[in-house]
């Protein structure tokens, strides 16, 4: 049974969640399969590049970040799946070495009129590095199962 | 990829195809998102998706995969021509992501995208910032995934 539900998630709740250690092969592991562009695969031409270095495929910040949304809380809350993303900004490069967390940010929570089943909730998740840099900010939607479905809110 | 000059909006690409596998489908959430409906066939079943399916991130970076094929392919082609070409800069990230409809296993999609805007970047005067409309498509029709990416072009020297 999750423990967390619709209802556990409130607005305005600012958290952290985990760490990962990104590492040289994982960046070169993931651009080979999805993004196999020089920049994501190769230390001079990342230097040539933007991005300054060596760098993970943004699509690779945000799988990462997944995990530590995943690993966080969402394996444990009753989790419905997303409709979308609303935004992403990839702001700085990740590179090899870097240690990520995951902040978590709830910005909104709502009931659905035509599923009283579940409710929906707007995150903020930014990927941080070492020093609170700010590498992936992203506005996502999560739907999760309802503790109380149908229960009229406070 | 074409100088910013020269890309035009609303040319269309499509950019590949991929049929999704049970085993990938399993590997890519066992990595990143190990939601149950993407790595257990009971627990999807129960699930609203009724069936095990990939993780939206799936989705979306084999939609670059195709892109990045794609490109590679033109650069080889204008490259023969004898055309001066140019590689892609970063992209500052992407809006409006939408997963319409889970991908299940064996579903073939088809990837997309459409130039739907460019501008001139201030602070980058080599660059122009380049909007483009993407999009997945199953075997039978249904838009699957669609967003709003944004990339960096080189300008004309």
């Amino acid at each position: 049974m999750p423990e967390l539900f619709w209802e556990d998630f409130v607005e305005g709740d600012v958290k952290t969640f985990g760490s990962h250690t990104v590492t040289e092969a994982e960046i070169i592991d993931f651009a080979r399969q999805f993004d196999p562009q020089p920049m994501h695969l190769d230390h001079a031409a990342g230097a040539a590049s933007m991005l300054g270095g060596l760098a993970a495929s943004g699509w690779h910040s945000c799988a990462i970040m997944m995990r530590l949304i995943c690993d966080g809380f969402l394996l444990r809350a009753a989790g419905m799946g997303s409709p979308g993303v609303t935004e992403t900004r990839w702001r700085e490069p990740v590179h090899p070495g870097d240690v990520v967390t995951l902040r978590r940010t709830i910005l909104e929570s709502r009931t659905s009129k035509s599923r009283p089943e579940m409710g929906l909730v707007t995150f903020r998740f930014e990927l941080l590095k070492t020093g609170g840099t700010v590498a992936v900010d992203q506005v996502v939607v999560v739907m999760f199962g309802r503790r109380n479905p149908g229960a009229r809110l406070a | 990829m074409r100088y910013f000059e020269d890309t035009e909006i609303g040319s269309r690409q499509i950019l590949g195809t991929h049929v999704f596998t049970r085993e990938e489908i399993i590997s890519f959430a066992q990595q990143f998102d190990p939601q149950p409906f993407h790595v257990d066939d009971a627990a999807a079943r129960r699930s609203q998706f009724g069936a095990l399916c990939a993780s939206g991130w799936h989705t979306a970076a084999m939609w670059m995969k195709c892109f990045v094929a794609h490109q590679t392919n033109s650069i080889a082609e204008a490259k023969a021509r004898g055309e001066v070409v140019v590689g892609a800069g970063p992209s500052p990230g992407f809006k409006n992501l939408h997963w319409l409809k889970p991908v299940y296993v064996g579903d073939t999609i088809t990837f997309a995208t459409e130039v739907k805007d460019k501008q001139a970047t201030r602070s980058r005067p080599q660059w122009g910032l380049l909007t483009a409309y993407n999009t997945g498509v199953n075997q039978h029709g249904d838009l699957v995934l669609d967003f709003e990416s944004t990339v960096f072009l080189q300008r004309r020297p």
